[in-house]
């Protein structure tokens, strides 16, 4: 299994969508055929067009917001003492967190296919949001699945989507987290696929919609290509780009443009949920070793049992609550890419005291899982190590878990 | 030997009407009670579908989902299913049980373990949900090798290139899905619209058994009759809660609703 040179890691799939030729696919329901092959054809065309590509840039710039800022942490560098700290402040995009991305292109391919509805999951709700705010951007009606337990934890994004316009339907089934909302979202478009398009919310999902994200999130690393070199004159000799994975959206396109170098040189770390520190559920299928399975339509590391049923996580970060993870990150583990490890909900929780105790930087409960590896590992690098963390999403959704968990002083009065 | 599902077209056909084909969650609402049920609706029904319950199911409503996380609740394991039908089959040598779920189970029991216990267990088909053509190309060899029929499923979206290609590499039965929708949807299209799909699909390879599935009940089947099988299977999932409900004995009442199916395509 090997990684190649100059081809885009979306474009590296088989004909069948398998990365590695055992990570991804399309494990749908026949029905599924037709409107995921017609979604590859325009997908396939439109990313090497170059109408398509300025339309998509103009809306980036326009009203995603682009580039999003790439500032050094000096108070947490000087802090912790070893490598410098810098932070990529994806969230200053429009709505709070890259997923804007996605979702702004899942809405122009929408308008392209002539489809007037849009479905999507969520699962911290900025996926919802996000597709919501593109949906009502570009005319699109929307409905966003979010299981229950997601939506009584992460309201102030509940509140955004509705604000909208989009219906919030609430997943009961299961774990009522965002397993089952993207479960439920495929069982919706199974039934309205002629009407509808889908949205998924991360780079999971059958083959197509692991690269249309993939492709989406990319701007992010292309942004900071641009900055890093503005910035050192170069790409540093040391850089480190640490990120939390979930499904895996924003590391996989904070990452994407770096591939190619040598990872000597340009090393990625994505940090898992692993969950209360008490508790044996986690969500960080990479990190410990889970099998090999299908979910959600692609083959992936995923917790699950002996039998193959699919095993409920817990994590404090409804964004990272996920049993799988995209045959992307799976790919890149196993050719050896990128590292993967874990960080606690209470590391997590750490993490964001320090960060926001130095810093003008509010990082949501996701990116603090980054946090919080980036700070233990920064101590122990030198100086010329630059150390960069997606702080991919603000903690204004978090507002009420950091409230009870911490207390009111680290909660921002806005 | 003819693959016993064969023989329960051939029965059907000799008697001048569609095969009921039902469909059960193994292990809903308990291992023992998913077996009776069998036992008891085998007399009317000729083919009889045991689902393999998933707990991240992408096609199927909430019916069934129902069914299928009562069973895992109260513990269902793969080993069990097996268990059921092979208790099943010593009693009911020749009807016909079809294996229907998701391919993460058969994947991680393994595909050449999961088939042989399939035919040491007396499985005579599988549907597999997420698993279509072409990437059932493989399986559905060895499922062939093993004398288990691997059941294709057809869907209103299936481009008519793409439905003779199939069929093409299909085996003796086949699955059309009569809507856009997961199992159990209200009917959203009219029977006669559905026939027409269907015996479009039947025109490719008319030997070719073709079932029709998705939203029948006691109050549409009728129309449908002329189909070469009817599958039923939210609507006896719903009978099963219904009676848990009420505190009746499910296996009676979904005994007396597979009977009232029957005489409807009679």
């Amino acid at each position: 299994m090997k990684i190649k040179k100059k081809i885009p890691l979306i474009d590296q799939a088989s004909k069948l969508g398998f990365w590695g030729g055992k990570f991804g696919g399309n494990y749908v329901p026949e029905t599924l055929k037709k409107p995921i092959e017609d979604l590859e054809i325009l997908f396939n065309k439109l990313k090497n067009d170059k109408r398509f590509i300025a339309e998509r840039d103009k809306y980036f710039k326009n009203w995603v917001g682009s580039p999003t800022r790439f500032i050094k942490l000096e108070n947490l560098t000087n802090h912790v003492g070893g490598a410098q700290i810098w932070s990529k402040v994806v969230s200053d995009a429009n709505g709070g967190a890259h997923k804007i991305y996605n979702a702004t292109v899942h809405c122009l391919l929408a308008k392209r296919s002539g489809k007037k509805f849009i479905i999507g999951d969520t699962g911290a709700g900025y996926a919802g949001k996000m597709l919501s705010m593109a949906a009502k951007k570009f005319g699109l009606k929307c409905k966003i699945f979010m299981g229950a337990k997601d939506i009584a934890r992460q309201q102030p994004n509940v509140k955004a989507m509705k604000k909208n316009g989009a219906e919030v339907i609430p997943v009961y089934s299961g774990s009522q987290t965002l397993v089952d909302a993207v479960s439920e979202c495929m069982r919706y478009w199974v039934a309205n696929c002629d009407t509808t398009a889908m949205c998924v919310g991360s780079t999971v999902g059958p083959a197509v919609f692991v690269r249309i994200c993939g492709w989406s999130t990319s701007q992010i690393s292309r942004e900071l290509k641009v900055q890093l070199i503005d910035e050192f004159g170069s790409i540093p000799k040391k850089l480190k780009l640490y990120n939390c994975v979930g499904g895996g959206s924003s590391s996989f396109g904070f990452w994407n443009e770096f591939m190619d170098y040598d990872k000597k040189q340009c090393e990625f770390i994505g940090v898992e949920a692993g969950g209360p520190a008490k508790s044996k559920k986690h969500a960080a299928p990479l990190t410990y070793g889970s099998k090999i399975g299908i979910l959600h339509g692609a083959a992936q590391y995923v917790n699950q049992d002996l039998d193959g049923q699919i095993e409920e996580t817990e994590s404090i970060s409804a964004g990272l609550d996920y049993p799988g993870i995209s045959p992307l990150h799976c790919f890149l583990k196993d050719t050896k890419r990128a590292r993967y490890t874990a960080a606690t909900d209470e590391d997590a929780l750490n993490a964001y005291k320090t960060v926001t105790k130095f810093e003008k930087l509010r990082p949501s409960l996701e990116p603090s899982h980054a946090f919080s590896i980036a700070i233990k590992e920064a101590k122990k690098l030198t100086k010329d190590t630059i150390v960069v963390v997606n702080s991919c999403g603000d903690a204004y959704k978090d507002r009420e878990i950091l409230i009870k968990r911490l207390g009111k002083k680290y909660v921002e009065p806005n | 030997m003819l693959n016993p599902i064969s023989l329960a077209f051939k029965k059907a056909k000799q008697e001048n009407r569609a095969a009921l084909l039902t469909y059960t969650v193994a292990g809903d609402s308990s291992k023992k009670q998913s077996l009776d049920i069998l036992n008891s609706i085998s007399k009317n029904a000729d083919i009889l579908e045991l689902g393999v319950p998933h707990n991240t199911p992408v096609a199927d409503g909430s019916q069934i989902q129902t069914s299928a996380y009562r069973a895992i609740k109260n513990g269902i394991k793969m080993n069990d299913i097996f268990k059921i039908v092979k208790d099943f089959k010593k009693l009911n040598k020749n009807k016909p049980i079809i294996l229907m779920g998701y391919y993460n189970m058969i994947f991680q029991y393994g595909e050449n373990r999961f088939l042989s216990k399939c035919k040491s267990s007396g499985v005579n088909g599988l549907i597999v949900v997420d698993l279509p053509w072409p990437e059932n190309k493989d399986f559905a060899k060895k499922c062939k090798k093993e004398s288990i029929y691997f059941i294709q499923l057809l869907s209103p979206t299936t481009s008519e290139q793409r439905l003779k290609k199939i069929i093409r590499d299909s085996h003796p039965m086949n699955y059309f899905i009569s809507m856009l929708s997961t199992t159990g949807g209200k009917l959203k299209v009219s029977p006669k619209s559905i026939l027409k799909n269907y015996n479009k699909i039947k025109k490719i390879n008319p030997k070719k058994e073709i079932v029709i599935g998705f939203g029948i009940t006691e109050k549409t089947i009728g129309k449908l009759k002329s189909a070469d099988g009817l599958v039923v299977g939210s609507a006896i999932c719903k009978e099963i809660t219904k009676s848990l409900r009420h505190r009746q004995n499910p296996v009676t009442n979904v005994s007396k609703l597979v009977k009232k199916l029957k005489s409807k395509i009679l």
